[in-house]
């Protein structure tokens, strides 16, 4: 900058004020100063816009090519094309969950400048309830701001056209056709077709694991629970794509080319879905779990877990209120009871343990003890007591099934050691996951001196005799689920030869291919024929003349059963009075069965939580499935059977 | 008849400058032919924009028979009333968009921040001119606090790039009054400073504009997405342009504000280095012309609002297209005379209407 300038500025505006210069002159001064101000300006001026030109020759020159590159990118598209997720559908074809394509509304939040405004402007032309509203809060913040969320689903055709006429007011919302899941059957089920919901961050990882990503590109969402999620893979397919001309907000324009997606696999499941409405339905309002299975290849035909819950609810993503609901339930709608409740046994086990007594050598079939109502341990003032006051008298083990006798088994348990018997059960499967193809198996627990102290530690877990005896009963730590019973009873129903219980029929209408998937190869149980055969004629006996004998009156085939009751509370000897306990701790009923009993086609397992007795609760629901999937005959409504069995006290 | 013909169009004409006026009727043109191609040729748009330019024509033509001295004289009473209303909008103003800048008067909402663009050089130019030939540090130091007032009522309404203008028209003021060098390159090292201090206290949105003009592809679908497709719509736009209504990304919606802030992306996708040039060179020559009348005005009062309306106006056309080609980050500065928008046109045919009025009215005696 000239120093004159700098020079006269100063002396102006500093020093000068008030020096008596010519007016003329000092107007020329100033005249000369802002000419020079302006010509600054001006000079900068044209700096800029220079500055400006080059940045286009830059732009429109130079890397024109590269622009005209993005640009032409910019309006070609490739689009994702999600595939017809596979259809589920019972073994003989009945459809349980199936898709099919709507119209949604869907929201872009990061593109739209005040979403309330917009919902209550688009509240006009489409019906918008306050449950979507609240279901877009939650998606919101469950996923980034740039994807596009469904505001309401399932548009009707005046919906979509008043829209479609509105549409340039609302940036950042656009109506998508949509393909959505349907359970046709509901509750009924549930807890095995499972459900899909949108996928979330842990899905995405899931998805990466798979080398997936690109696949579920055009996908939204993904099996979540039950078939769905175990067999997600197969369900999905493979995603096409459509190169498409599109606009800035990706709205498609036209469509240049399209590479069509390959549909999902269908699957069949082993389930009869007929068999498992006559179970649930066999259940009533109670609460429980039934797993029916074909021993002769572990086809699991019907698994119920009592109350369900509608997966149709969770399809285009569950509100909180309806969440809620289900989740805190005292109910437990959403426990998946077959795989993941895990209940004493009770006198179900009493046959794999007088198994394992004939097998070791500790029993034979003939040999008896004397009952007088009650065991204890020697120099030990505590007595288990037997339920049957006074006791059985003389006992053998035919006798010590069929009419329920404890002191035959507090006996057999003291006698034994418990590792022995950990073994022998886990021969059953009990205390492991039995691996059937849906996810969330517990393991339950199946008691050892091992399993103790590493459950309790080396202080106070240690073995003590009174546990052998608990244990021989089927109470004390023992837990197991209704999965592992009907697993095990199969097993015994199949002369030891024990299948994984499985759920897949048949994928892409191949049962050759589903085998491959379902690895069928048995495992066999080494046990003598001789053995089996006494406890298997005890098990016929159970039901002819012992326990359940009432709900099996006027059978049309010969069935083969054991029931069994599991404490949820202990009444310290004190005398078990069901109606005077809280109906959430009285016993849960259990009952394990298979039929015919010469060439058995189906075994199961019923647990009614807090049902009581098991010949009362269990035993009349097992009648029901059987005589439905052997004769094909509807049984009687729940409340007939109930009274039938229902004076009968022993278990 | 043919005499009172004549004498019309001599009242009509008189005051208006002939080159200043064919300037900006050659980028109003520009910018009527571009908003037909932006709004996918809606003829709605083009007519609203020639109705506000009937309007603002109007507006010109009274400003322009106004003779400086009087436009000196409502100076003060304009900057009270333009303070109050930003006063008043801070109190009770309508939000719009998350931002507190209107007044709802019954009829119609108002920006008083548009006003302030107007009555802060008139001001200004009216308090040099009262102390002329005695200014002192005092004087610039007061002019500084008649900037800051109304620049900090903005700003917190928030409005940045209003805030921003405003101050930049206060400070074109005082620079063509003679404020020091010193001062103003000693503001400007404060300012290099103070930028990192400055950080903390501003809007999110206002630093994702800044971090996302420094790197677009940091957010390309977010807040870089409108300085990236303005990019490939000038670069695809190549030398001739993709011709009238045939700009891919202006019509396949690309660009977002296209017929407003970004109307200059649609005219250089369409039109090309050639056309950027022409509307380049048609902004010089009317700042030129401009200039030129600043140059002869009599007054300093004239000297100052005809400069600083000049510079304002290349700022506006700089600002925007700078913007727009991705040499600065992302400001709601429209491009003059082009974007569309009533208040805009109107202001700036004012502005015009202020030079042509300086010109008119020129002292024609020698020095």
């Amino acid at each position: 900058m000239p120093r004159r300038f700098l020079f006269a500025s100063r002396r102006r505006f500093g020093g000068e004020r008030g020096l008596g210069s010519p007016e003329l002159r000092n107007r020329e001064r100033e005249l000369f100063l802002f000419k020079r101000r302006l010509t600054v300006a001006a000079a900068l001026a044209v700096v800029a816009f220079g500055g400006l030109v080059a940045r286009f020759v830059d732009l429109q020159v130079i890397q024109h090519s590269h622009y005209q590159t993005l640009a032409e990118t910019n309006r070609i598209a490739i689009v994702p094309v999600a595939p017809n997720r596979g259809v589920i559908t019972d073994r003989n074809g009945v459809v349980l969950a199936q898709s099919y394509s709507a119209y949604t509304l869907e929201i872009t939040p990061s593109r739209v400048q005040n979403l309330d405004a917009t919902i209550d402007a688009l509240a006009d032309l489409v019906d918008v309830r306050d449950r979507d509203r609240r279901r877009l809060r939650k998606l919101m913040e469950e996923s980034k701001n740039f994807e596009s969320l469904p505001l309401r689903t399932k548009l009707t055709d005046d919906e979509v056209a008043r829209f479609a006429a509105n549409r340039y007011r609302f940036p950042g919302v656009e109506i998508n056709a949509r393909l959505f899941r349907q359970y046709p059957y509901g509750e009924t089920a549930s807890h095995v077709v499972g459900y899909i919901g949108r996928i979330n961050d842990r899905d995405v990882e899931r998805i990466a694991d798979w080398n997936e990503t690109a696949n579920y590109k055009g996908t939204d969402t993904i099996g979540k629970v039950g078939i769905e999620l175990a067999y997600e893979r197969q369900l999905h397919g493979v995603t096409g794509n459509e190169e498409v001309e599109v606009d800035a907000s990706g709205r498609a324009v036209r469509t240049l080319s399209r590479r069509p997606p390959t549909s999902g696999q269908n699957i069949a499941l082993t389930i009869d879905i007929a068999l498992q409405q006559a179970a649930e339905e066999a259940f009533g309002d109670r609460r429980g779990a039934l797993v029916a299975i074909d021993p002769s290849n572990g086809e699991v035909l019907a698994m119920v877990s009592k109350p369900g819950y509608d997966p149709n609810l969770f399809v285009d993503g569950i509100d909180s209120a309806s969440w809620q609901e289900l989740n805190e339930s005292p109910d437990k709608p959403l426990l998946n009871r077959p795989l993941r409740g895990a209940y004493p046994p009770g006198s179900t086990i009493k046959p794999f343990l007088a198994l394992a007594a004939l097998e070791s050598g500790k029993r034979t079939a003939a040999q008896t003890i004397f009952d007088p109502g009650f065991y204890q341990i020697p120099g030990q003032s505590h007595r288990f007591r037997d339920d049957k006051p006074g006791g059985h008298g003389t006992v053998d083990m035919q006798k010590s099934i069929i009419q329920y006798c404890d002191t035959y088994y507090y006996m057999l348990g003291a006698e034994t050691d418990i590792d022995d018997t950990a073994r022998f059960l886990g021969q059953f499967g009990f205390g492991a996951r039995t691996g059937i193809d849906i996810d969330g198996e517990l393991s339950g627990i199946l008691p050892s001196r091992k399993w103790k102290r590493d459950r309790f530690g080396a202080q106070n877990g240690k073995w003590y005799l009174g546990d052998s005896v608990s244990a021989g009963i089927g109470q004390g730590y023992n837990a197991f689920t209704p999965m592992q019973l009907a697993h095990a009873i199969a097993a015994i129903a199949n002369d030891g030869v024990a299948y994984r219980p499985h759920l897949l029929h048949a994928i892409g209408g191949s049962v050759e291919a589903a085998a491959a998937i379902v690895d069928e190869q048995p495992t066999r149980i080494p046990l003598k024929p001789q053995n089996i055969a006494t406890i298997k004629a005890a098990l016929v006996g159970v039901n002819r003349e012992g326990t359940s004998r009432q709900a099996f009156v006027g059978a049309t085939y010969t069935s083969a059963g054991k029931t069994g009751t599991a404490q949820v509370f202990s009444l310290k000897g004190e005398k078990y009075q069901e109606k005077n306990v809280n109906e959430r701790l009285r016993d849960h009923a259990w009952f394990i069965a298979y039929a015919p009993a010469d060439k058995p086609r189906i075994a199961l397992a019923v647990l009614v939580e807090n049902g009581g007795f098991g010949a009362a609760a269990a035993a009349p629901i097992a009648r029901r499935v059987l005589d439905y999937y052997l004769t094909g005959a509807k049984a009687a409504p729940a409340s007939d059977i109930e009274s039938t069995s229902g004076d009968d006290e022993s278990d | 008849m043919g005499d009172f013909l004549s004498r019309g169009w001599e009242a009509l004409t008189r005051r208006i400058d002939t080159w200043l006026f064919v300037a900006a009727a050659a980028i109003v043109m520009v910018g009527l032919v571009t908003l037909y191609s932006a709004t996918d040729q809606s003829l709605a748009r083009v007519q609203s924009q020639a109705m506000s330019l009937g309007l603002a024509l109007v507006l010109m033509w009274i400003v322009a028979n106004i003779a400086p001295e009087k436009l000196a004289r409502i100076a003060l009473p304009l900057y009270l009333v333009a303070v109050a209303l930003l006063v008043a909008v801070a109190l009770a103003g309508t939000v719009v968009n998350g931002s507190r800048r209107w007044l709802d008067i019954g009829v119609a909402r108002f920006q008083p921040s548009e006003l302030m663009k107007i009555a802060l050089p008139l001001m200004l130019a009216w308090y040099f001119q009262r102390f002329e030939g005695r200014i002192g540090w005092r004087d610039f130091l007061l002019a500084t606090i008649l900037i800051v007032v109304p620049v900090y009522l903005i700003k917190r309404q928030p409005d940045l790039g209003t805030a921003m203008l405003i101050a930049a028209s206060g400070f074109y003021v005082l620079y063509l009054a003679g404020l020091s060098w010193k001062i103003i390159v000693g503001l400007m090292a404060l300012g290099a400073v103070a930028a990192p201090m400055i950080w903390p206290m501003l809007h999110d949105y206002q630093r994702e504009r800044v971090l996302t003009f420094l790197d677009p592809s940091l957010d390309p679908l977010g807040a870089g997405y409108h300085s990236m497709q303005a990019s490939i719509a000038l670069g695809s736009g190549g030398v001739v342009g993709k011709g009238w209504l045939n700009g891919t990304q202006a019509h396949l919606d690309f660009l977002p504000e296209r017929h407003t802030d970004f109307i200059f992306a649609v005219f250089g996708e369409e039109f090309g280095l050639v056309g950027n040039v022409i509307l380049v060179l048609l902004y010089m020559l009317l700042i030129g012309r401009a200039m030129v009348i600043t140059a002869n005005a009599s007054t300093l009062f004239a000297r100052l609002v005809a400069g600083t309306t000049t510079l304002m106006f290349f700022t506006y056309a700089f600002v925007n297209m700078a913007m727009v080609s991705g040499l600065m980050p992302v400001v709601g500065v429209p491009l003059p005379l082009v974007s569309y928008g009533g208040t805009a046109l109107i202001s700036l045919f004012i502005g015009l209407g202020i030079l042509m009025s300086v010109q008119a009215h020129r002292k024609l005696v020698a020095g």
